[in-house]
């Protein structure tokens, strides 16, 4: 289903838990969309601040993403390097409805040309 | 067509007879006894109960009779009409009426619109089956007592609060109950893993069956059920089964009647909706873009719209809410946000004799979260600190013992005061039964450290829960002299328990899973760290292989994924090539897949044998599948598992040649593959002492000799360099195979997570394992005996599992966005 605002990308048991799946846009950067412990859902650009690690591929805990390249901590709700590292991967905002995962379109769609 | 006799009172019609529809009126009737002309349509055929209650119905701890909230005598002294079992079908905001199903209309002046919610259905093949219900009203606890009559099987749908609450009731009426849970913990949204595993354990325990991860297929039967299906083709049999996966708003007849709805009705502070002269609460309503699903939320709305009706402000803000789980016997309470997250901390207190856990989670000195499990006798009290935003600076020491410790000063008093203040026969370890003045004496006897005084009297050395009070008593024993250090380093910050307590207890304790193990040893964290969970998970293994369950959220990306990730994302791929050595057709094989996968370089590592890099994660159980059918299997390049046996060509073709180095090496390959271990683990047979496999820098390696075969342990040619120990010589290949699976078996006991074979040797000592592996005939069998037993269960290609399907997920993307278009992915 596709509305002005929103993309839906399919159910919400379909992310594992404390895990994460990647969405690759055509055009633009591929995200990463997480779902921690107790079933919050986020997104962020699937791409490490540092250099660029796969940030779907790494450890969750509570809300935070460990990078699986140099163990970076990314928070999930801001974007932002914790601890004594800096730098900050954008964010795209995420609802559920109905047990479907939307996704803002504008941030999602970022970057893609028309 | 409008029936009734004339009342100048504006007419109050309300849709929905349930709790917060009675409720609202209540309210009203108190502020203004006389304003409303009013009238309440029911869908259900019966008057206002309370619905919360209708779980002790089914347990049959209540009666119907006993949960009326308001009897039919309320609706007579209150001149209130009731229009029961005739659901309302239709608004006409125009017209300002409402028609029931039945036909009547009726016009209103003011509409309360309080339909509750209505049970999700998973629309599987089956659903519609008789014998599926929900559990919602009285008719569905009628439902289930009639089914439970006869008696037989249930399944459960849904593994939260109220599914829960059915299976219990239908398991005191003597039902084989078993519940399907999607997550892999119960009740997600309000316990964390500790708890949801405590309440699992106590729920088996009643003889109640609890599927995790179990994702319904299908109901199958074919007049009525006969029992449920899942993905993985489990099928589970049933007279009876209860969804209960969730609720959703109500909110038909306000998006009909054009009413501003998102998930719920939306409604301002007051609940008025977008219409004026409409108003909505309870569950059916969205405020602020929050729905609820308790009753507490609705007690507050409707004090919010009895106040905004009659002319008063009252603004509804929100509610925090609060959960416990109605079966009896079992204590359980949450509030709050517990996901935790930067800035939180976890105070968590764990008494596994007791069978408690507490966890109160504190953001910059306030209470934002309470998951208790057991004792649940301060959970108002933790509720109350979090809805006033209390700050806790104060009570932080002592908060967690709860508000009676609390508040007499336990807080603010100096613990080593309150230590001192203990009579000497005061019990401290309640495992070991140990006393203060036990405790005293035995540091006074010279125990100087937890660890001299744990070995010493037992206090402390069995769950743990006493430690602080031990190293108090320590303080006030010795002063400035006890700094708290350890003679052994604990696991990691969430325990006190060293490498080789936790691996003790876990097998003297039968402890199976890693929630276990936390609570048995009183983990001061609620789910570890990503240093002792990885550690705990090879610990499990290695002491169960039989029945470990793997869990893969305590695995490094390399091992979840079964293939080294790279600095750009992608993946190498190393098949195994036994000994080293490799065929004409496993090239082939390695070259085509290598071109269709498009690997971007090829090469021979330093282990003997061939790395394919910049693999995409897509493609991997694609690839996997192709050099499977080739006949290869993973090379556990990514593990902490046995990685390569090097060989030489030995006698074979060498002119130096002892023995049959290459063959020795294949059979060593074959015996140890897929094992894991503490650490990665190298094997390398050279065929003579000029060891051109590098047999001396491996954790185990083999120089051939005329005469046999010298055994060499704890190797490493990594960051620090260290050649090896001979352990022995043996005079046969069978002896080789049978010293390395007892050699590694000990390793794989004894080491502590993450230590190569070289640093445990230098801790253990090169005597010990000879004692061990070579000179105790009866042990080394053993050990080789349970190495053997072990791989039975760990010899399975994970390659093989993964291009079969398994954990597809991890290799899929969930779906694709093309400008305008969103692609699934399957
Ligand atoms: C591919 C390979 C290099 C090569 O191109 O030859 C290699 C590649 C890596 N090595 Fe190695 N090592 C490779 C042979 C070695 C050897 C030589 C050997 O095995 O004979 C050593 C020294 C011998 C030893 O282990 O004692 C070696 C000592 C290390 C170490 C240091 C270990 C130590 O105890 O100090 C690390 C780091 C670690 O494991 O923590 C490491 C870690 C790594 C990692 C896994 C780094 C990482 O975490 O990403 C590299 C993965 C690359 C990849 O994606 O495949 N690699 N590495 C070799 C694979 C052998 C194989 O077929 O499995
Ligand atoms: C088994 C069970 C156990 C629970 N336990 C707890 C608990 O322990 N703690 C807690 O806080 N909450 C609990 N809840 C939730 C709690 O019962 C609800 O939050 C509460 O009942 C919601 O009140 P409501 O008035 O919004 O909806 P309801 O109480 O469901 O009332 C809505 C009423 O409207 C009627 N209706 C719907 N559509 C129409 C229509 N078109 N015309 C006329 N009538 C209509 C329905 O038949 C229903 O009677 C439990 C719920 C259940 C089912
Ligand atoms: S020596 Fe090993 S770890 Fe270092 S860069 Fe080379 S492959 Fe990577
Ligand atoms: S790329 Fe993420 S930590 Fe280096």
């Amino acid at each position: 289903m596709v509305t002005a605002d929103w993309l839906d990308i399919g159910p919400v048991d379909q992310l594992p838990a404390l895990g994460a799946r990647t969405l690759p846009v055509q055009g633009g950067e591929e995200i990463a969309i997480f779902r921690t412990a107790n079933g919050s859902v986020y997104a962020l650009l699937n791409k490490c601040p540092h250099k660029q690690g796969p940030l779907s591929q790494g450890i969750v805990h509570d809300t935070t993403v460990t990078c699986p390249l140099h163990n970076w901590r990314i928070s999930l709700v801001t974007g932002e390097a914790l601890g004594d590292d800096s730098g900050c991967v954008p964010t795209i905002p995420v609802k559920i409805d109905g047990g479907r995962i939307l996704i803002a379109r504008k941030e999602a769609l970022q970057g893609v040309d028309g | 067509m409008v029936a009734s006799p004339p009342d100048p009172r504006p007419h109050l019609v309300v849709v929905g007879n349930g709790m917060a529809g009675c409720r609202a009126v209540e309210e009203i009737l108190a502020r203004a006894p006389d304003r409303f002309r009013i009238t309440i349509f029911g869908a259900e055929p019966r008057v206002n109960y309370n619905r919360i209650m209708l779980s002790p119905v089914l347990a049959g701890e209540k009666t119907f009779e006993d949960i009326i909230i308001n009897g039919p005598d309320w609706y007579a002294d209150n001149g209130i009409e009731l229009i029961s079992g005739d659901p309302v079908v239709g608004i006409d905001r125009a017209a300002k009426t409402v028609t029931a199903k039945s036909g009547i209309a009726i016009s209103y002046d003011k509409l309360l619109i309080a339909t509750g919610s209505d049970p999700f259905i998973i629309p599987v093949p089956g659903k519609d089956l008789p014998g599926v219900v929900t559990f919602r009203d009285l008719d569905d606890v009628d439902k289930m007592v009639a089914a439970a009559g006869l008696g037989g099987n249930a399944v459960v749908i849904g593994g939260g609060l109220l599914g829960l609450e059915a299976a219990h009731g239908l398991s005191l009426r003597g039902m084989q109950v078993t519940v399907l849970h999607l997550m892999p913990t119960l009740m997600e949204r309000q316990l964390d893993e500790a708890a949801a595993w405590l309440l699992k354990t106590e729920l088996e325990r009643r003889g109640q069956t609890i599927l995790t991860q179990a994702d319904t297929a299908e109901i199958i039967g074919t007049n009525k059920v006969e029992g449920v299906r899942l993905k993985d083709g489990t099928e589970i049999p049933a007279s009876i089964v209860v969804m209960a996966v969730g609720i959703r708003p109500s909110t038909i007849l306000a998006k009909e009647a054009g009413l501003a709805v998102g998930r719920g009705i939306q409604v301002d502070d007051h609940m008025v909706s977008s219409d004026a002269d409409i108003l909505a609460v309870g569950e059916c309503v969205e405020h602020d873009g929050q729905v609820y699903g308790l009753v507490a939320p609705l007690w507050e709305m409707c004090r919010s719209l009895a106040d905004g009706l009659v002319g008063s402000e009252n603004p509804y803000k929100g509610s925090v809410t609060s959960t416990k789980l109605k079966v009896s016997g079992i204590d359980l309470f949450s509030a709050g946000d517990f996901s935790g997250g930067e800035g939180c901390e976890d105070i968590v207190l764990r008494d596994a004799t007791r069978g408690v856990y507490k966890r109160v989670i504190v953001k910059q000195d306030k209470i934002v979260g309470a998951v208790l499990y057991g004792d649940t006798a301060d959970g108002n009290w933790y509720f109350d600190l979090l809805k006033k935003g209390e700050d806790i600076t104060e009570i932080r020491d002592a908060l967690i013992f709860g508000q009676a410790f609390a508040s007499s000063g336990g807080a603010t008093a100096n613990p080593i005061d309150a230590v001192a203040a203990l009579s000497d026969d005061a019990e401290i370890c309640g495992c070991n039964g140990v006393s203060k003045g036990q405790v005293m004496a035995c540091i006074a006897g010279g125990a100087q450290s937890l660890d001299a005084v744990r070995s010493g009297c037992k206090a402390s050395a069995s769950c743990g829960s006493c430690t602080g009070l031990v190293e108090n008593l320590l303080a006030l024993a010795l002063g400035d002299k006890f700094a708290g250090e350890r003679d052994n380093k604990p696991m990691c910050k969430c325990t006190s328990f060293t490498h080789e307590d936790v691996r003790a207890a876990i097998l003297e304790k039968s402890l199976k899973e890693i929630p276990a193990v936390m609570q048995a040893l009183s983990w001061s964290t609620p789910d570890g760290c990503s240093s002792c969970r990885p550690a705990l998970n090879y610990y499990l293994l290695c002491a169960w292989p039989a029945e470990h369950k793997e869990d893969p959220q305590s695995r490094f990306v390399n091992e979840r994924m079964h293939a080294n990730i790279q600095k750009d994302g992608t993946y190498s791929v190393v098949p195994r090539m036994w000994g080293g050595v490799t065929t004409p057709k496993e090239l082939r094989a390695i070259a085509d897949a290598a071109d269709k996968y498009g690997a971007r370089m090829v090469k021979v590592t330093g282990g003997q044998r061939l790395d394919l890099f910049g693999i995409r994660k897509e493609d991997l159980p694609h690839i996997w599948a192709d050099l499977n059918a080739a006949g290869m299997v993973s090379g556990h390049a990514y593990g902490k598992a046995l990685r390569t046996v090097k060989t030489c060509v030995g006698s074979e073709w060498c002119r130096f040649g002892t023995q049959d180095s290459t063959g020795l090496g294949i059979l060593l390959e074959q015996m140890t593959w897929g094992s894991w271990m503490p650490h990665k683990f190298k094997i390398a047979v050279s065929g003579c002492p000029r060891n051109c496999a590098e047999a001396t820098i491996k954790d185990f390696g083999v120089i051939c000799v005329d005469s046999g075969y010298e055994l060499m342990v704890g190797g490493n040619g990594g960051i620090h360099l260290r050649g090896t120990d001979l352990l022995c010589k043996v005079a046969t290949e069978e002896e080789a195979l049978e010293y390395c699976g007892a050699f590694i078996q000990l390793y794989r006991e004894e080491a502590r997570y993450l230590d190569r074979t070289a640093p445990w040797i230098e801790r253990v000592g090169l005597d010990y394992v000879k004692a061990k592996v070579v000179d105790d005939h009866e042990g080394r069998k053993a050990l080789y005996g349970r190495f053997l037993h072990a791989q039975k269960y760990l010899q399975k290609d994970p390659w093989a599992e993964r291009a079969a399907g398994k954990e597809a997920h991890l290799h899929q993307h969930i779906a694709e966005i093309r400008p305008f278009a969103v692609v699934g992915a399957h």
